[in-house]
């Protein structure tokens, strides 16, 4: 079976035009990628301060990829989501609030504080099904979403986000194998940042190239797109096309977003593995700051405008912090009857 | 009826009352279920109800769980208990967490249905009996040792919101037994008494509930002693109340699985009883457990016969305790 690999590299603005992408959503691409760096850098803060305790796995970085599929999605579908989490929770139009709360292990948050950070994404009402916190695992359960939406005979798609490092998991393997064989209605959203926790992808998986996990996707028959994950544009046009894919039930995709953790893959890595040098080379194409440019070079929006927005964001995120600190935590009590239904 | 058909009946009923169950697992279709429980389904259901999936344990519990998160009623088969590990993960990890991690908002019926293969000269990869790993908050176990039970439990499993592991044993599925006609569903979570006694209870979990009851006979006719005979039916959450008032009336408690002894569900049920004042003061004795020793299952058919659980062992355990 011979399978189509496409490559999508960085989307010229020039183009944007002829792609059908405009005004509504570049400022839409970028806003919500500010609103993650934003949030997620007053979260650092938060730590900092040790009014925030626990994990935190920050997606500073990698904002583009979960803004480009994301938008390429309609209210209905589903998602399986990871424990990098934020950036999949703000991008899909949770409430800061919700999230936040979350965090802080609220009454309020988008899981009563139970889930914490690590599935802080996790909400049904807007399709987030699932997010775990176990690498791999959510490959078998977007199997399970995607064959009850054809059983249903219902148009929805399922977008499956993992990392690079998934990909040597059985669970993944397993999960792949039934999207492939039953050609479900599922994206695979392969955020590859190049390292599972400090295993960087070339020293950790076989047969990768270019430190592209992508033949993966080639084993088990399904159609794949390699993409730049810095673009919020490019990976939209991706996931546009997935999407379509899976909606008329002609077969998953497996979307490699090649990105880059701008930070450590949480807030008590030392980050031994990696040079300095390298990190701050890979923070030349930030996404949140290309964007930018892009939008006040061609004439989408000006200074001011921009600056609007982001004092928007910032009131916004401060607002999230305020709510989740009077929030209420669930009693001890409360607990048990939260464990069977 | 037997034991397999009876589940089979289950599966069947519940099918045609409600479209949302589907079958997942490994030659549950054409095949027709290594141990014939799912013969005829796919012919009657066909292919998307009835799934045969790869040799995918992980998955196939996984997917599973997207099924029930996306509305559907999964009943995701696993064929050797001793194959659950693999897909460990996804039911102690996910299954039984997703309810409590989400804040109570996540439902998820599903039933996982597996066997253990004990006294098939199988060996210690298709034989063991371990329940005890899945005692875990968000995850019923269940056990049923007759086709009634095995009947109404399955019914009951298949119309529960939570996920249901649903313990089978290869040695029960040609056991027969009566079924009562029409709508015969046993609530999850309540013990059975299957044979009334006065000097000694005996707590006996799936296959060994025929061993007990083999004993129960044999000690009345030559010992004149009654055995009570109490089938837990569910082991997670345990029927506390009624194995508990059983062993305060005897005095005397025996507990018999096809479990080795170390980490069993047997011995939680002892410290759960012996725990219990009331019940500790009334015993006359102390309890004995009647399970495998602390030993894989050995393969040549005459060693693991030895190995098993059986009536005489039963018999000589409450010899012990009875005077």
């Amino acid at each position: 079976m011979s399978v189509n690999i496409e490559h999508i590299d960085t989307i010229d603005p020039n183009k944007y035009d002829e792609l059908g992408i405009g005004k509504e959503d570049l400022i839409w691409f970028w806003r919500t990628m500010v609103l993650i760096r934003r949030f997620e850098e007053r979260v650092i803060k938060l730590f900092e301060e040790k009014r925030l305790v626990g994990a935190s796995h920050l997606y500073i970085g990698m904002e583009a990829i979960a803004t480009g599929v994301m938008r390429a999605l309609d209210k209905d579908d589903y998602i399986v989501s990871t424990y990098r989490s934020h950036g999949h929770a703000l991008a899909r139009g949770i409430s800061p609030r919700l999230v936040m709360a979350e965090l802080f292990g609220r009454a309020t948050g988008t899981n009563k504080g139970l889930g914490g950070s690590m599935h802080a994404s996790m909400y049904p009402e807007v399709g987030i099904m699932l997010t775990t916190a176990i690498v791999g695992s959510g490959v078998p359960v977007a199997a399970g979403l995607g064959y009850a939406i054809k059983y249903k005979g219902e148009k929805r798609v399922v977008a499956v986000f993992f990392g690079d490092g998934a990909v040597n998991t059985g669970a993944f393997h397993e999960g792949a194998n039934m999207i492939g064989l039953w050609k479900l209605p599922v994206i695979m959203v392969c955020e590859n940042n190049l390292y599972g926790m400090g295993g960087r992808v070339d020293r950790v998986t076989a047969g990768s190239k270019d430190f592209s996990v992508i033949h993966r996707a080639m084993a088990y028959g399904i159609r794949g797109i390699v993409v730049d994950g810095f673009d919020p544009v490019a990976v939209y046009i991706a996931a546009r096309k997935a999407v379509e894919y899976a909606r008329k039930w002609d077969g998953p995709t497996f979307i490699e977003a090649k990105a880059y953790r701008f930070l450590g893959h949480n807030l008590r890595d030392p980050q031994r593995y990696r040079s300095r040098e390298e990190v701050e080379s890979w923070k030349k194409r930030d996404a949140v700051s290309r964007i930018r440019r892009i939008l006040i070079e061609h004439g989408y929006a000006t200074e001011e405008e921009l600056e609007g927005i982001e004092a928007e964001i910032l009131r916004e995120i401060e607002d999230s912090v305020e709510f989740a600190e009077k929030s209420p935590i669930l009693s001890f009590e409360e607990l048990y009857n939260l464990i069977y239904a | 009826m037997s034991y397999a058909a009876a589940l089979r009946e289950a599966l069947r009923e519940e099918m045609r009352r409600d479209p949302n169950i589907v079958i997942l697992g490994e030659d549950v279709g054409a095949w027709g279920g290594v141990f014939t429980v799912t013969l005829g389904l796919l012919q009657e259901f066909g292919p998307q109800r009835v799934i045969d999936t790869p040799i995918s344990e992980a998955a196939i519990v996984g997917a599973a769980i997207g099924m029930a998160l996306a509305g559907l009623r999964p009943v995701a088969e696993i064929m050797y208990m001793d194959f659950i590990t693999i897909a460990m993960d996804q039911l102690i990890t996910h299954a039984a967490k997703l309810r409590f991690m989400s804040g109570g908002k996540i439902k998820l019926p599903i039933v996982v249905r597996t066997q253990y293969g004990i006294g098939r000269a199988y060996g210690p990869q298709h034989s063991q009996f371990v329940p005890s790993w899945f005692l875990q908050p968000g995850l019923k176990v269940v056990a049923p040792s007759t086709p009634a039970d095995a009947k109404g439990l399955l019914k009951a499993s298949l119309r529960e919101d939570n996920p249901v592991l649903f313990i089978e044993a290869a040695l029960l599925y040609e056991v027969t037994g009566p079924v009562p006609e029409g709508e015969h569903i046993i609530p999850i979570g309540v013990a059975d008494i299957k044979r009334k006694g006065s000097d000694v209870t005996i707590i006996a979990i799936s296959r060994t509930v025929h061993e007990a009851l083999k004993a129960a006979e044999i000690l009345s006719e030559k010992y004149n002693i009654e055995a009570e005979v109490v089938d837990p039916r569910t082991l997670y959450p345990l029927d506390l109340k009624t194995v508990a008032s059983s062993v305060r009336k005897t005095g005397r408690l025996v507990v018999t699985t096809d479990e080795i002894r170390s980490g069993s569900v047997a011995a939680d049920i002892v410290s759960k009883i012996v725990e219990d004042p009331d019940t500790f003061y009334s015993l006359e004795a102390t309890p004995e457990i009647i399970s495998s020793p602390d030993m894989p299952v050995p393969t040549p058919a005459p060693l693991e016969k030895l190995y098993m659980v059986n009536a005489e062992k039963i018999v000589n355990a409450v010899l012990k305790i009875v005077k």
